[in-house]
């Protein structure tokens, strides 16, 4: 599984994202609890991340702001629950411009021969939510503005 | 309206499918609401509701030519959503790119220090 795989059966609230690393599992893990190593690779190339607060803690709390290069900035926010571990992290995850749609995420990490998979379990709080960021996202969002409306519109009655 | 008031708007609009639907035919070109209903087994009244929401997110416009009514697609908002959503499509992939040369270099590193 060298490319990222992307699964969201239709009717469910769940989104599962899983990808290999070619790298053990408590480096993997560091990567994804360390704020200086998180700033490097959580986001697009393009996008600048600045982790303002990492409590990796039970009850902790974490907030990260994105930057893009028309200075425009994105801002998140959860809280971790059960203290953070390669077998378990689990937080929540919000999104400050559409807030109060929450959605809890997920993460284990399994190794196998010094490979690392990393699995993401994505729950939304309703169908909708996740199909507005499915359908709207990931089936019809991939195409830039500049592309014609009707074959976006196209692309989302594949839902 | 705030961007953020604005996305949350358009997302509730989109997440219905009969909503896309009638979407999907205004990129056509304007329509009655008598034409919009006519593919759906649903009622002219209960179009014209999916339109109050579909207005109220600014992706649909009203405008009258002679005595029909017309709705007209806005195409704004959903470029506005389009640009943010792609943003997140793309996130996992160059992510997790971006996160295979940190671990690949802090590998080095290690068997370096070692």
């Amino acid at each position: 599984m060298l490319k990222t795989e992307i699964t969201a059966e239709p009717g469910s609230t769940l989104v599962t994202i899983t990808r290999d690393f070619d790298a053990p599992r408590d480096l993997v893990f560091r990567a994804y609890t360390e704020p200086g190593l998180l700033e490097q690779w959580l986001g697009p190339r393009g996008l600048t991340t600045v982790v303002e607060r990492y409590e990796v803690r039970d009850g902790g709390k974490w907030r990260f702001v994105q930057t893009d290069s028309d200075d425009g900035t994105y801002a998140f926010h959860g809280v971790f629950h059960g203290d953070p571990a390669p077998e378990a992290i689990v937080q929540t995850f919000e999104f400050e411009g559409v807030p109060g749609h929450v959605k809890l995420d997920t993460v284990t990490l399994t190794e196998h021969d010094g490979k690392t998979r990393v699995r993401t379990v994505a729950a939304f709080t309703c169908v909708e939510d996740r199909d507005a960021m499915i359908a709207a996202g990931m089936e019809w969002g991939v195409r830039e503005g500049d592309e014609r409306l009707a074959e976006l519109l196209a692309k989302l009655q594949v839902g | 309206m705030k961007t953020a008031d604005r996305l949350s708007l358009v997302f509730g609009a989109l997440a219905d499918p009969t909503r896309r639907e009638i979407l999907t035919r205004l990129a056509q070109g304007e329509a009655t609401v008598a034409e919009l209903a006519a593919p759906f087994s649903m009622s002219q009244p209960a179009v014209s509701k999916h339109l109050k929401v579909l207005e109220e997110a600014g992706l649909v416009s009203r405008t009258r030519r002679a005595t029909a009514r017309l709705s007209r697609l806005e195409a704004e908002p959903l470029r506005e959503v389009t640009t943010w959503l792609a943003r997140y499509q793309r996130f996992w992939d160059e992510s997790h790119e971006r996160l295979d040369d940190l671990l690949a270099a802090l590998q080095e590193k290690g068997n370096d220090d070692a």
